[in-house]
């Protein structure tokens, strides 16, 4: 089953000037059709600009479209009576962890969303406890926001989302202000929802090495979709993905240069092992 | 000509008990002309350690010589001493604050005494370095593109003309087009010159391709002070401070140990592709 | 400087003062502040002074760290202190140029500072011993009716402890604008007051401009996670009286009839001043 659906979707942002007048039309959206299925792991890649983030936008009813639907467990965001069911089922987790962090401590912030859907208190404690388990934080319960690491925000941002048991967790560029280490623990652990927990995952990034692991990949450009398929399927067209400003993982790149010089390698290289083991593979 | 510390040290809030070092006895000397990269994982101490360089910071302990100036000495002038080191922080949003880029970049300079017009001859040639080109002179720095800001703040610093520039993380939250331009501006910066750069990174990648010498620092001290090739041998230890090799580094190690002769010395994706070239093909020229 | 205000910090500590309900604590509170104004008696400062040391020993925060609290009023205190001394009429003990201190004004100035001293260390240990949020959430109960009459409660408590929130943040990007600017040779020392102002521009513009963009961000995280005002939702530390609160409560009231009960013997055996 599609827990999203996106059809013919364009939105346009106007940019005003001081008078309130229109002087400029930009198409951040333009025309894009995608359906992600039910426990899925699903990355959108593209560069800064290319309409990743306001497709992503759309998905939790933050933006509407200009034209167009979107749907999310066959439930019209435009449609006002459903806009709160559609926020608890697709929750969203933001780029800045600071701000999307409510509270001043670590529980009462993953209790916030359960808060505003009505939960009853016994509840909240139950789910907070196991969501700050889910990510690895239960140690920092108590703590202040302030006092963590980057990575450590943003894992509370994802406990926050996980406390309103939504379907499906939409990540827009969650790494893109964490340091290598940070980087890792949030994928890692977004990776581990959607495993052990079967929730369906949309990973907004430009990070290359963030897409490997995932079930099926988006790449945008201009506001449309590009290219779709396995990460396989996509890194295997280096020159086309670079021509959208984007690059490949490591190993996938070293295998391209090799290939261009000659040695035949196959294009599926995604992962250091599989390079040695190509390489082994050629005496 | 040279920045010269000696056992440089930075403690937070001495006289209480929860006293701590953020850096402790850092001896440093960066000549003129070099391309330094700096890792360290967050927290290490490495955004103390280069804002002791310009004086943002006063070390609590050992002293800094500059140009064989004492910069702890009472009458020193910290002015001069941020005019010719310069420095860009992580994030542009932080120094950009006028209603034209040009007027912008113009606040550096300004501040160092120049005039309006000279101030602003300067900020031009500074905006054309860094690619910006007329057209941007009068737009709002607000309305630009992460990218874009990025550019607009190092041109703030480089109409300052400084001698050496520090760079913290000047790629962060960049794409990959945005970030290769800054870092081939950078390196032009270095190329055509001569300036001496820092390059603060938490790409190894980066800084393998880049820096001439590498400064990792851990747990507010500096470990290694070498070329990025003898750096990156220590693998084990760069792991435990949290730190790594590159990526291709670590196929160099997986070949060698499946007994081909590759070049465990390959740092960058070329001298990898050539490495392993030779060593599957024995040589052979293709 | 800005890391010795105590005023507004919490001091994480597993006391009973700590666990009272936020309620309490704001009408003891309350209480305390409005019992320093009483008659003005060696008894019931005396009592003040025992009552709010007692309390500091229950909720185990450090005197120390109380006291470095006081620093940044210093100077309030002194001033206050020096006015009483000198512009109170009474019996001279001493001449200073066309100054002239009295009696009645050194002692007039002892217990206002000592009034200013206690009152200042009772008011940070409300703030010392109960978190941002259950300070909130006890003020938004506590007036609670006036939602009645068209005042949208829950939206400024909701206010408060997100502005309460941001300020650390905020602080640590001043920081952070300052050395960027400094960097750029900003001089934000000399000058007279026309031209400090003026360099503060560079600051204060990529502070509000930081500072919108975050409450844009959060506003939209909040939307995020349904947050729809307060109706229907639910708390997860709902705020219930337990015996300790009632108990403290009891104390309170105790208390503000001994301070009367004293006031009132004081100015009959002619203890006041």
């Amino acid at each position: 089953m599609n827990i999203i659906k996106v059809k013919d979707l364009i939105f346009l942002y106007r940019k005003k000037d001081e008078n309130g007048e229109v002087v400029q039309e930009i198409r951040a959206v333009d025309g894009v059709d995608l359906e992600v299925e039910k426990g899925d792991f699903v990355a959108i890649l593209g560069h800064n600009g290319s309409g990743k983030s306001s497709l992503a936008k759309h998905i939790n009813g933050i933006l509407f479209p200009t034209e167009g639907h979107v749907y999310v467990n066959e439930k019209d965001t435009k449609d006002p009576a459903e806009i709160w069911h559609i926020r608890q089922t697709a929750g969203m987790v933001f780029q800045n962890p600071d701000n999307q962090i409510i509270g001043s401590i670590v529980e009462e912030d993953v209790a916030f969303g359960p808060e505003n859907l009505g939960v009853p208190t016994e509840e909240i404690w139950e789910r907070v406890g196991r969501c700050l388990k889910a990510v690895n934080m239960e140690a920092f319960r108590e703590s202040s926001p302030n006092k963590l690491s980057g990575g450590q925000k943003q894992r509370v941002a994802i406990a926050g989302i996980m406390a309103m048991e939504p379907e499906c967790i939409v990540l827009d560029e969650p790494t893109a202000m964490l340091d290598p280490r940070g980087r890792q623990d949030v994928i890692s652990t977004v990776h581990e929802l959607n495993e052990k927990k079967g929730i369906t995952i949309l990973l907004i990034t430009h990070n290359m090495d963030e897409v490997i692991g995932a079930d099926k990949v988006f790449v945008m450009d201009k506001g449309k979709v590009v290219m779709n398929g396995t990460p396989r399927e996509i890194f295997e067209q280096v020159e086309k993905i670079k021509s959208y400003g984007l690059e490949i993982p490591h190993a996938t790149e070293l295998a391209y240069q090799l290939r261009c010089k000659g040695l035949p390698l196959p294009k599926d290289i995604l992962t250091r092992e599989e390079l040695v083991e190509a390489i082994c593979q050629l005496n | 000509m040279s920045i010269k510390l000696e056992h440089l040290s930075h403690q937070y809030s001495q006289n209480s008990a929860s006293s701590r070092y953020a850096i402790e006895d850092i001896n440093l000397t960066i000549e003129k002309g070099e391309f330094i990269g700096l890792i360290g994982h967050t927290g290490s101490g490495k955004s103390t350690l280069i804002q002791h360089l310009n004086g943002l910071l006063k070390a609590t302990g050992g002293s800094y010589t500059f140009d064989g100036e004492d910069v702890y000495a009472e009458n020193y002038n910290m002015k001069k001493l941020r005019s010719k080191v310069g420095m860009s922080f992580q994030y542009p949003e932080h120094q950009l604050f006028e209603v034209t880029v040009l007027k912008d970049v113009c606040f550096g300079p300004m501040n160092m005494g120049l005039t309006e017009d000279e101030a602003i001859i300067e900020s031009k040639k500074a905006l054309e370095a860094v690619g910006l080109s007329e057209e941007y002179y009068e737009k709002s720095p607000f309305e630009l593109s992460g990218g874009q800001k990025r550019r607009v703040a190092i041109a703030g610093v480089l109409a300052m003309n400084p001698e050496y520039f520090i760079l913290d993380e000047p790629t962060a939250g960049l794409d990959p087009v945005g970030r290769d331009r800054i870092l081939n501006l950078i390196y032009e910066l270095h190329r055509e010159r001569n300036m001496t750069i820092i390059l603060v990174s938490h790409s190894m990648e980066d800084v393998a391709r880049f820096a001439k010498r590498l400064l990792v620092m851990n747990q507010g001290h500096l470990m290694f002070d070498a070329p990025p090739v003898e750096v990156f041998r220590h693998k084990k230890e760069l792991e435990e401070m949290g730190l790594s090799a590159p990526e291709t580094s670590y196929v160099m190690e997986e070949l060698h140990k499946r007994g081909f002769s590759v070049d465990l010395d390959a740092i960058t994706m070329e001298q990898a592709r050539d490495s392993i070239l030779q060593a599957v093909k024995g040589g052979k020229a293709l | 400087m800005m890391r010795d205000i105590t005023i507004g910090q919490y001091y994480r500590a597993d006391s009973p003062i700590h666990r009272l309900d936020p309620r309490v604590k704001l009408a003891g509170t309350f209480f305390f502040m409005i019992s320093l104004f009483f008659q003005k008696s060696i008894l019931t400062y005396v009592l003040a002074v025992l009552a709010l040391v007692a309390v500091v020993k229950i909720s185990r925060v450090p005197f120390s760290f109380m006291v470095r609290g006081l620093k940044p009023i210093l100077y309030i205190l002194l001033f206050s202190v020096l006015i009483n001394m000198f512009f109170v009429p009474g019996v001279v003990i001493a001449k200073l140029w066309i100054f002239q201190i009295t009696r009645e004004g050194v002692i007039q100035a002892a217990f206002m500072g000592l009034r200013l001293i206690v009152l200042i260390l009772g008011a940070s240990l409300l703030t010392l011993t109960t978190t941002p949020n259950q300070l909130t959430d006890g003020l938004e109960k506590m007036f609670g009716c006036l939602k009645k009459i068209k005042i949208p409660v829950h939206e400024i408590a909701m206010m408060m402890s997100i502005a309460l929130r941001f300020i650390p943040i905020l602080t640590e990007e001043t920081d952070k604008i300052m050395k960027a600017q400094m960097a750029r040779g900003a001089d934000l020392d000399s000058g007279n007051l026309i031209q400090k102002i003026k360099s503060m521009v560079p600051i204060l513009v990529p502070l509000f401009v930081a500072a919108i963009r975050r409450a844009n961000d959060l506003a939209m995280a909040m939307e995020a996670k349904c947050y729809n005002g307060s109706d229907g939702r639910t708390k997860m530390k709902p705020l219930v009286y337990a015996k300790a609160d009632k108990t403290a409560y009891g104390i309170e009231l105790f208390y503000i009839a001994a301070m009367i009960g004293l006031a009132f013997v004081s100015r009959r055996i002619g203890l006041s001043f």
